[in-house]
């Protein structure tokens, strides 16, 4: 569709494109960032006739770009300017109609019923039918927006250049329009060369991006491939950190603000933060610690506040079980969207909880155990399902930084510890008779500061590997002697 | 139903405007063939246009005497002021848009005082362009207008290629400046003359005749002509410059074609009439607010409105201190400048909400 061939130019005197050569397919939308001054807005005014291209060839339709009169080239190609002049009060329609202009010839160039329909169909398409007959001048900079969108439409092109389409839309309208467009690709074969500022948009809408540095293409690719970290903290030159889409499989790029000075550096989670009420155990935290866990509310990963343990009798049977604890939290003035919730029908006064410390990272470890219903994983296939009272909660705090590595392989170690306690306390599968690993409901919690030394990995013999396997391994077993205790008086 | 009301409304805005300018046009025409030192009755003039201009068979006797002053006099001086007031307000109407600046006019540019120097320099030298004779000054008039937009434009190339509009404004300003010095120098240097050069800087269209009239005709229809086949063009580019050429105007050879219509128009007015501010400005202006900025439909508007009004205001300037006659250019400023202060203070109100 649109080949631009080692292009080298800018304003005279001045080369701001450097050799710069791409391809643009039928129906891709390919995004163009960069930081300022890196050349997008110069390549589109080269690929749309504005700027001649001191050397190299652009060409359209195999066709080179200047052999095209403005009128033949306005009926392939339209642009959504970032910014139009208003000198002059037009309304909506007089301003949309415009766009025909290319299409229209003669010397009284009239307005066919074609015309009409179109300039309709744009304005509907583009939602803003209903003030056709406003001044363009007053209104918001998202409708305008969305006039000038209409516009280029209705020049019928088969590129579509926007220069910063989002820049004045609200949040839903950009979700909106790039929608929109996407869909148009898709289904009118539409092509779409588009500048972002915003990468994260750019990452979720394009088919591929293209990055520019100085004037120069430092990479032509797919999403996931430019919007590295490294390469986009080198070209942009300031911190930022590249995290998976939670829903989509795209990259995002997160802006890491300059840390403040806080005095909270040295706050430490351990069994000061820890209460013990009837019928919960909580642990307020003084700041947000970020997450791990498979509680009933606050699960997967996140950054919470408040953990809850909550004791629910044997006989608990709700089918909305999430509602039901989110309920219990409001109840009692906690914050369910700052909490992971798990809940369990051990009794809490068994529950065993310690701090173990290294020179520079600490664990505190919070379990309460009841082996009811141990199983033994290598033969769950012998239990049918049914929700029965004993569960291991294993809570981990770790006062220091940790990777996602370090989150992952922290479970893995604090479930090698418990299933050594298991093997150690002889407790048996009731129904295969053999040494059970854990019980058919267990759940973990792996929270930490995010303060302090960097924790790159937590297998089972690193600094932090050591503290929670000592950790977990200690406090299963004392819960598990606390619940045997009871049960046994 | 508010929607409906406001198309209709604005339908109805637009097929009333051009019935309207026209009926104002022809008041215009008739008052100021009418009023003078010797009334002329309407009924009169009607006759004599009928039997002298469109030769239908005698509707009547008509005193010779009105014959000579209407066909010889005043139908001459109203049809020069007309064509003079309507090829400033069209002029003015395009430079307006193309340069989407609603406070520029054909002198902005530097074209009316080419045109001047032009002229001054004919009575100054006291010369005569052989076969041309008497039309030496119209014709070096147009000449210069030309020669200045081509210069500017020239220049304005030199320090920018790609030729934007602000570039083209500066230099039309240090372009009138220049020029303006000159002619002030030239008025410094003349003696006897100068009364004369004063008088015809100040504007007129007293005593031309027919023969103007075959001056200005030609240039009118040529320049009003190009303007009138760019309206669509011109409410392209006044989105912009780079707006209009993704919209498909052809930015570069457009821009050349209405200044030239543009500065054919300036100049030949100013040749045959001196120096007539603010219609340029004015009327289109005004035009514009009564039935919107749409150039297919301002363009025409202003050439009937341009018209009537400088019939209008040579009307008041050889009436009001009869029998002395005013330079009209006294009175359409007199008129032209609080009007615009006053369209310039409720455009600030407004948009301050």
């Amino acid at each position: 569709m649109l080949s631009v061939q080692s292009v080298t130019g800018g304003y005279p005197g001045h080369d701001v494109l450097d050799d710069i050569s791409f391809d643009v397919e039928r129906g891709e939308l390919l995004g163009i960032v960069g930081p300022n001054g890196s050349g997008k807005t110069t390549i589109f005014k080269m690929v749309s006739g504005i700027l001649k291209a001191k050397s190299g060839s652009i060409l359209l339709k195999e066709k080179p770009i200047a052999s095209y009169s403005a009128k033949q080239l306005a009926r392939v190609l339209a642009v959504l300017p970032q910014h139009a002049e208003q000198a002059f009060p037009y309304t909506v329609k007089e301003t949309v109609s415009l766009g025909r202009y290319a299409h229209q010839s003669g010397w009284f160039q009239s307005w066919s019923e074609h015309d009409e329909a179109v300039v309709q169909r744009t304005m509907a398409q583009t939602g803003i039918a209903s003030f056709e007959d406003h001044y363009v001048n007053e209104l918001s900079g998202g409708e305008r927006q969305r006039v000038f969108l209409a516009q280029a439409l209705a020049q019928e092109p088969e590129i579509l250049l926007l220069d910063e389409p989002t820049n004045h839309l609200d949040l839903s309208y950009q979700k909106e329009l790039l929608d929109l467009l996407k869909r148009w690709t898709r289904e009118q074969g539409l092509t779409v060369i588009s500048i972002f500022h915003d990468l994260n948009l750019a990452g979720l809408y394009c088919d591929r991006l293209l990055l520019l540095e100085n004037g120069q293409i430092n990479l032509h690719n797919k999403p996931n491939d430019v919007l590295n970290e490294e390469r986009i903290q080198s070209v942009y030159r300031t911190k930022i950190e590249k995290h998976p889409h939670p829903t989509v499989p795209k990259p995002q790029m997160l802006l890491l603000p300059e840390k403040q000075a806080e005095d909270l550096s040295d706050l430490r989670i351990t069994e000061k933060w820890l209460a013990h009420q009837n019928d919960m155990i909580t642990l307020n935290a003084p700041f947000p610690l970020r997450t791990m866990s498979s509680g009933v509310v606050g699960s997967g990963t996140g950054w919470y506040r408040t953990f809850v343990n909550r004791h629910v009798d044997k006989t608990y049977n709700c089918t909305d079980h999430k509602g039901e604890m989110t309920s219990f939290l409001e109840a009692h003035g906690i914050d369910p969207t700052e909490t992971v919730g798990m809940m369990t029908a051990v009794r809490l006064e068994d529950v065993a909880y310690r701090l173990i410390e290294d020179d520079d990272v600490s664990v505190f470890v919070v379990v309460t155990a009841g082996v009811g219903n141990a199983v033994d994983a290598s033969k769950s296939r012998e239990h049918v399902y049914e929700p029965l009272p004993g569960t291991i909660n294993t809570w981990v705090f770790v006062n220091g930084t940790l990777t996602d590595e370090a989150f992952i392989q922290s479970i893995m170690t604090a479930t090698e510890a418990k299933v050594k306690v298991m093997h150690d306390q002889q407790v048996k599968d009731a129904v295969t008779g053999t040494t059970a690993t854990g019980t058919s409901t267990d759940s973990i919690l792996i929270a930490a500061t995010q303060r302090g030394e960097h924790q790159a990995y937590a297998g089972t013999i690193t600094t932090l590997g050591k503290l929670i396997s000592e950790g977990v391994y200690t406090c299963t077993t004392e819960a598990l002697e606390n619940y045997r205790l009871r049960l046994s008086k | 139903m508010q929607k409906r009301f406001t198309r209709m409304f604005l339908l109805n805005k637009r097929f009333i405007a051009y019935p309207i300018a026209t009926g104002l046009l022809i008041a215009a025409m008739l008052l100021g063939i009418s009023i003078g030192t010797v009334s002329v009755p309407v009924l009169t003039i009607l006759k004599l246009i009928g039997t002298e201009v469109l030769h239908l068979p005698s509707l009547g006797k008509t005193d010779p005497m009105f014959t000579t002053i209407v066909m010889d006099i005043r139908l001459p001086r109203v049809i020069l002021a007309g064509l003079v007031g309507a090829s400033l307000a069209i002029a003015g109407a395009a430079f307006q848009g193309l340069l989407r600046n609603p406070l520029a006019d054909p002198y902005v540019l530097g074209v009316s005082s080419g045109a001047s120097v032009g002229a001054v320099l004919v009575l100054f030298f006291n010369l005569s362009i052989p076969f041309v004779g008497m039309f030496t000054l119209p014709v070096m008039s147009i000449a210069a207008s030309i020669l200045t937009i081509f210069l500017v434009l020239f220049f304005a190339r030199q320090i920018e290629r790609s030729m934007r509009v602000e570039t083209i404004i500066l230099t039309g300003i240090v372009f009138s400046s220049f020029l303006g010095s000159l002619l002030s120098l030239m008025i410094a240097l003349t003696g006897e003359e100068l009364r004369q050069i004063i008088g015809w800087l100040l504007g007129s269209v007293s005593m031309r005749g027919w023969e103007y009239i075959g001056i200005i005709l030609p240039f009118f229809i040529i320049g009003a002509g190009i303007l009138l086949f760019s309206t669509k063009e011109l409410n392209a580019m006044s989105f912009g410059e780079e707006r209009a050429q993704h919209i498909g105007v052809n930015v570069a050879k457009r821009k050349l074609w209405i200044l030239i219509g543009g500065s054919i128009l300036t100049g030949a007015a100013v040749a045959v009439s001196g120096t007539i501010g603010f219609v340029g400005l004015v009327i289109p202006h005004l035009t514009r607010l009564l039935w919107g900025p749409d150039h297919r439909h301002l363009l025409p508007l202003s050439i009937l409105l341009g018209a009537a009004f400088l019939i209008v205001a040579d009307l008041i300037s050889r009436t009001i201190i009869s029998p002395t006659e005013l330079p009209i250019g006294v009175i359409t400023s007199l008129i032209g400048a609080p009007v615009f202060a006053i369209i310039l203070i409720r455009r600030r109100k407004e948009s301050r909400g």
